[in-house]
């Protein structure tokens, strides 16, 4: 029972014994809190209860896969969801799953896979749970084509701190529907989430790759190849400066349909969607990163990334599986270790396709200027949706990977603050599950003070007694 | 269960948000109103630190918190008005200090009274038992809830104020001796059970700090220092993560020749 697990027999003393250490998935930050489990909507509504008598806010978390605070909640409750993670109904004939929140990713596409269904939406790493997907409304590789993943919530139900179980679908309390997927885990807590899932005639992907040279090249061949493809996604050289600047490799792939593979039934099945463990055959990849730290600074990585991109030259068409294809952030494992002692942290920002180039320009070549290179730069296409905190807009993203160190933070510090203010300027967005440093004033400069309006209105109605707070909420809204 | 829901209204009071680039390190003095407490509260807001300070006097840890607020760059000093003998509030307080906070990295024990029976020929269990429910119990009361969460999140550090006087019982103060030679066993007992899950445990054995406790020290008092000199040395071993320090330095060794000089002499001695 929860009970226990926060107070003893005599109900005096709280558990301080459920204290943890959680990170966020950089190993750039930490925050301790009191971990607890909850197994079902009742135990969530009991720790709701507990937390108020306790002065004591509340965040759940899922995987815990977010690149900063979104599910961290120092000094206070964190709602381990991982214990709710059952699948609860799959009708392989309509594709229509129903599960709870700490379902990862990873079980719910081996489930639905052999069946011929794939999740319509997935992050680039499969440890993700459905909870956590639904509160950031993560985007895959298609989101010009297929949205963010709450577009594909057929229901789900939620529990509320004040005490009331919802359920919400685009007509039935759409407000809720709207603002609680993208929601951040602020206004409650999932407790069941029904979503549909796509039909596919293969376990194989066609996928094509074509080499750009320079950031315009980069932005116009996503866009124009975008629509001819279910997925398109860009690697961009961040290394390279001068005309070179946001060169890169742009890889599409599209479903095969029909008798564009034969063995369709034979490549679905799980034993052809599983990462190779080794390379080469030989060299295990699970300790990989030990050998990518020497080359984690600015010299080692411009050599890495030249290599890359010469490798990337060679324009080519090839199969590859479901699994390989989106979890690329699972291929090399610890890869996040690879960073050091001081993490790693990522600056996304959405900027509408007319403003990106210039707007990334300055960015990328402040970077290179500076001496604080991204280590990792990754382009997707984008479209709007209807949800209340939305990261998307018509254009494109950029996601930045950084190094943080003892060394460089202040310089970084700095150098980000940049980074958002011409994002800013440029009619940009940034996204809750990314972004570290991103201040108040810029959240509330993208969202716009009647959207703050909205969600805080919904904040009050939903959660009168401000128990569900992380440390993402407040850095950014309060 | 005590109710306190009050603590929502202070989301005000807490320290700004610690992020990747910006990290803050959040630390709790217990006895931080003045002398060795206030020092080593002084010295860890210019290392930074998000600071919770306790301690029986409202006026002055009020003061002390506007004095370091208005000198560093943002808010980082908290007060919380608290007398380490009312142990049963020690729970509920420790967990409204650690969710303003954020968390909790450091924990100082600072609390100390020091009460001489007032002579060799005088005997007061009066003052005893203050001296003992203040600078030991009160010391557990804080540091039993607090080492179990460092248990288990199996990181954190607690400096415990112990003093030369607590190595050897002497003439002048029964009392203090015993709750300080007690409170030095004590943190032992926790750096051995708590170092092999990642947590640190100091010792600090100051000789003679120029404070207002010094007023009640017996007999000559050889090397008084500052207490800015000694929070110095405080800093410099929580950072290399030291076991137990005497300071200033050189009571090591006084102290030394003192634990061996044998009973039948130390008897006839008045130290």
């Amino acid at each position: 029972m929860i009970q226990d697990s926060l107070t003893n027999k005599n109900g005096m003393t709280f558990a301080f014994n459920s204290f943890t250490q959680f990170e966020n998935v950089g190993h750039s930050m930490c925050a301790p809190s009191y971990r607890l489990q909850p197994k079902c909507a009742e135990e969530i509504y009991e720790v709701f209860r507990l937390a108020k008598k306790n002065g004591l806010t509340v965040t759940a978390r899922g995987a815990g896969r977010s690149y900063n605070d979104a599910a961290l909640n120092g000094g206070g409750i964190l709602l381990d969801m991982s214990a709710m993670n059952r699948i609860l109904e799959w009708d392989r004939s309509t594709g229509l799953v129903k599960a709870e929140p700490g379902v990862t990713l990873e079980k719910l596409w081996q489930r639905v896979e052999p069946d011929g269904w794939w999740p319509p939406v997935v992050s680039g790493t499969m440890r993700t749970t459905l909870g956590g997907c639904l509160a950031a409304n993560i985007h895959g590789k298609n989101n010009f084509r297929m949205g963010p993943i709450g577009e594909h919530v057929v229901e789900f139900t939620a529990m509320l701190p004040s005490g009331a179980e919802v359920t919400c679908s685009p007509k039935l309390n759409a407000d809720l529907f709207y603002s609680m997927i993208s929601g951040l885990g602020m206004l409650g807590i999932f407790t069941s989430i029904t979503m549909q899932m796509k039909k596919i005639e293969s376990g194989l992907l066609e996928v094509h790759a074509w080499p750009v040279h320079d950031l315009r090249e980069h932005l116009s061949f996503i866009q124009e190849k975008a629509p001819d493809f279910d997925y398109t996604v860009g690697w961009m050289d961040t290394m390279a400066g001068g005309k070179g600047l946001g060169r890169g490799q742009i890889h599409a792939a599209n479903y095969l349909h029909g008798n564009e593979d034969p063995n369709g039934r034979e490549t679905m099945k799980l034993e052809n969607q599983v990462l190779p463990s080794r390379i080469f055959g030989v060299f295990p990849k699970s300790i990989l990163y030990i050998f990518m730290k020497p080359f984690a600074n600015n010299l080692g990585w411009w050599g890495v990334s030249t290599a890359k991109y010469v490798a990337s030259l060679w324009q080519h068409t090839f199969r590859q599986s479901h699994a390989a294809f989106h979890f690329l952030l699972d291929y090399v494992p610890n890869w996040d270790l690879s960073y050091g002692r001081g993490g790693l942290i990522q600056h996304q920002s959405f900027l509408p396709k007319e403003t990106a180039e210039a707007a990334w320009r300055e960015m990328l070549s402040l970077s290179l200027k500076r001496g604080l290179p991204s280590y990792l730069g990754v382009t997707k296409r984008h479209r709007p949706d209807h949800f209340l905190l939305t990261h998307a807009l018509d254009g494109f993203s950029l996601a930045l990977d950084f190094k943080v160190t003892d060394h460089n933070r202040k310089s970084l510090s700095q150098m980000l603050k940049e980074f958002d203010n011409i994002v800013i300027e440029a009619g940009g967005r940034f996204y809750f599950a990314k972004n570290s440093e991103t201040s108040r004033e810029h959240t509330r400069a993208f969202l716009g003070d009647e959207t703050l309006t909205k969600f805080k209105k919904l904040k009050k109605r939903c959660d009168p007694d401000n128990l569900l707070e992380s440390d993402l909420y407040r850095r950014v809204f309060e | 269960m005590p109710d306190s829901s009050q603590a929502h209204e202070q989301t005000a009071n807490r320290p700004a948000p610690a992020t990747p680039l910006h990290p803050r390190r959040r630390g709790v003095i217990i006895g931080a109103s003045e002398g060795l407490g206030a020092a080593l509260a002084r010295r860890l807001a210019r290392e930074g630190f998000s600071l919770a300070l306790l301690a029986r006097r409202k006026d002055k840890l009020e003061a002390l918190c506007n004095e370091l607020n208005s000198s560093t760059s943002g808010v980082c000093a908290f007060p919380y008005v608290h007398d380490v003998t009312q142990y049963e509030e020690i729970p509920s307080l420790l967990r409204k200090v650690v969710a303003d906070l954020g968390g909790l990295d450091l924990v100082i024990f600072c609390a100390g009274i020091n009460r001489p029976p007032g002579g060799i020929d005088r005997y007061d269990f009066e003052n005893d038992r203050q001296m003992i429910e203040t600078n030991l119990i009160g010391a557990m009361a804080w540091l039993t809830p607090i080492a179990e969460m460092f248990h288990s999140a199996r990181t954190g550090q607690i400096v415990g104020i112990g003093s030369v006087a607590g190595d050897r019982g002497r003439v002048g103060n029964p009392g203090y001796n015993t709750s300080k030679a007690g409170l030095a066993t004590y943190l032992e007992a926790l750096r051995n059970r708590l170092t092999r899950d990642g947590v640190h445990v100091l010792t600090v054995k100051p000789g003679f700090i120029q404070t207002n406790m010094l007023k009640a020290a017996q007999g000559g008092t050889p090397f008084v220092i500052p207490p800015e000199q000694a929070a110095e040395d405080i800093w410099k071993a929580i950072r290399k993560r030291k076991q137990q320090i005497y300071t200033p330095g050189r009571w090591r060794w006084i102290m030394l020749a003192i634990q061996y000089t044998p009973s039948f002499i130390f008897r006839k001695l008045s130290l």
